[in-house]
């Protein structure tokens, strides 16, 4: 959910975009992370463990951890954390390891 | 290709910003290399008023001082930022390598000033890996860069300043919370922030931690459970918690790969929350002509960051010969302020660590080179 009315911040968000996420199609904002739009539609469970297969989300939102590794247009292991959204990209839950395309 | 560079700063954040200004201010050109889309660092996601003297613009809130900052850093040519730019390495030949996109590139400076920043704390406990386990930090960049609400009800893990403050600010945003649990048997942050959050009506539990998680697959509740003098479960003392979100402030430790891998001797001080860089007054470590400043030296604030940052930008252009006169006195100034910033009651601590890292003994040494030959 957006946070509409704040004390102290105004939010500029950008132009308004589109985007899949595991095909199906969502809203987001040019001038926010994937990570973010993802968390304004309520999709918080980003991938999996590589061994266990345990659901990942987010941890520290600034590209340290790896924790929201996802695959982005083809590419594996994109931080979502601090890469911005683009219109028509397509973002999808990572499955093990990921494969580099060729 | 190598491309040369006069002073190589690594991290826009608060101290990498201002070790930029101070040395561009001298005549030295400057090249920061920052990861993030934006530089900044994590100033840009403080919405509160900061303490310290007016000279550290005390009364501003973070956001509007790395605003200003980067407003005065803009129109400076002798500075170059670049952003989404990772560094990978730090070689023995002096050569940095760093990722951009997908390029690969090679920097040998002829100084370089390390302002890597801190990375957030865990701690172990079932389900921390869950998704709506978030690092206080990651909180506040959703809900006060991007304007994403994290949560509607949160368990905040600290009552650090960070943990006080992070809750005040998901209150603004219009989050509840369930409680602060703070596993020490007494607040740690600022009364004035504990007082602030009283008020609000958030309970801050003493004594009391997080146990586990309760979800499928997420966070959809927590267990929380008191905790006696040697921080030792108390049997039977489980209460479950509702919750969406479980938010971790137990402390920052300071991102030292960077050091580690250039050779500088390291300490573990306690007192600066993990390894540290020895360094002098000038914030040179024990190789010559690496520096470092802010929190990878120690954890402490922004203000300090900035001025350290200031200290080691100074140093570092006077010995390439930049104006020497000129930046000697502005890096004395400098560190006149960081003394004056550490003089008050919270700067004990940072100073007795500051004197167990100057101490002779207890460095770790990694010859991280031999296994490259």
């Amino acid at each position: 959910m957006r946070i509409t009315e704040h004390p102290v911040r105004q939010f500029e968000r950008g132009d308004l975009v589109h985007f899949f996420y595991n095909g199906q199609k969502l809203e987001g904002y040019s001038n926010e992370t994937i990570a973010a739009a993802l968390h304004a539609t309520g999709v918080r469970r980003l991938g999996h463990s590589p061994e266990l297969h345990r659901p990942r989300g987010l941890f520290c939102a600034i590209g340290n951890c790896s924790s929201c590794f996802m695959t982005v247009n083809g590419q594996p292991n994109v931080r979502i954390c601090v890469t911005k959204l683009e219109n028509g990209m397509c973002v999808e839950e990572q499955r093990g390891k990921g494969v580099v395309p060729t | 290709m190598i491309q040369d560079a006069e002073i190589l700063v690594v991290g826009g954040g608060p101290a990498g910003l201002c070790a930029a200004q101070a040395a561009a201010e001298t005549g030295a050109k400057v090249l920061v290399l920052e990861r993030d889309y934006a530089p900044g660092g994590q100033l840009v996601k403080q919405t509160h008023k900061f303490f310290g003297s007016e000279k550290q613009r005390a009364g501003e809130r973070g956001f509007q001082i790395g605003e200003d900052l980067l407003k005065e850093i803009g129109t400076n040519t002798r500075i170059r930022i670049m952003t989404e730019t990772t560094v990978l390495g730090c070689y023995e030949d002096g050569v940095i390598t760093a990722l951009r996109g997908n390029k690969h590139l090679k920097f040998r400076p002829k100084r370089l000033i390390i302002t890597t920043g801190a990375a957030e704390k865990f701690l172990a406990f079932p389900g921390n890996d869950l998704p709506g386990v978030y690092g206080a930090g990651a909180v506040q960049t959703l809900m006060n860069v991007a304007g994403v609400k994290p949560a509607e009800r949160v368990l905040m893990v600290g009552s650090g300043n960070i943990g006080l403050i992070v809750s005040y600010q998901l209150k603004q945003a219009g989050v509840e919370i369930a409680a602060i649990v703070e596993a020490a048997p007494r607040i740690g942050g600022y009364l004035v922030h504990a007082s602030k959050i009283r008020r609000a009506g958030i309970p801050i539990m003493t004594g009391w931690t997080v146990k586990q998680v309760l979800g499928d697959g997420q966070v959809e509740g927590a267990v929380i459970c008191q905790l006696d003098d040697k921080f030792q479960r108390i049997p039977e003392t489980e209460r479950k918690v509702e919750c969406d979100v479980i938010c971790l402030a137990v402390g920052l430790t300071p991102l030292t790969e960077l050091c580690w891998q250039a050779g500088c001797e390291m300490k573990f001080v306690r007192e600066l929350s993990g390894h540290v860089p020895v360094v002098n007054d000038n914030l040179e470590t024990t190789r010559s002509g690496i520096y470092a400043a802010g929190d990878v030296t120690g954890i402490e604030e922004a203000s300090s960051a900035m001025v350290e940052g200031r200290v080691a930008g100074y140093a570092a252009a006077e010995s390439l010969g930049h104006s020497p006169e000129i930046a000697a006195q502005r890096r004395e100034e400098a560190i006149g302020d960081l003394r004056q910033l550490r003089a008050g009651p919270t700067g004990g601590k940072i100073n007795a660590g500051i004197e167990k890292m100057k101490r002779e003994g207890g460095a770790v040494h990694v010859n991280l080179y031999r296994y490259s030959h």
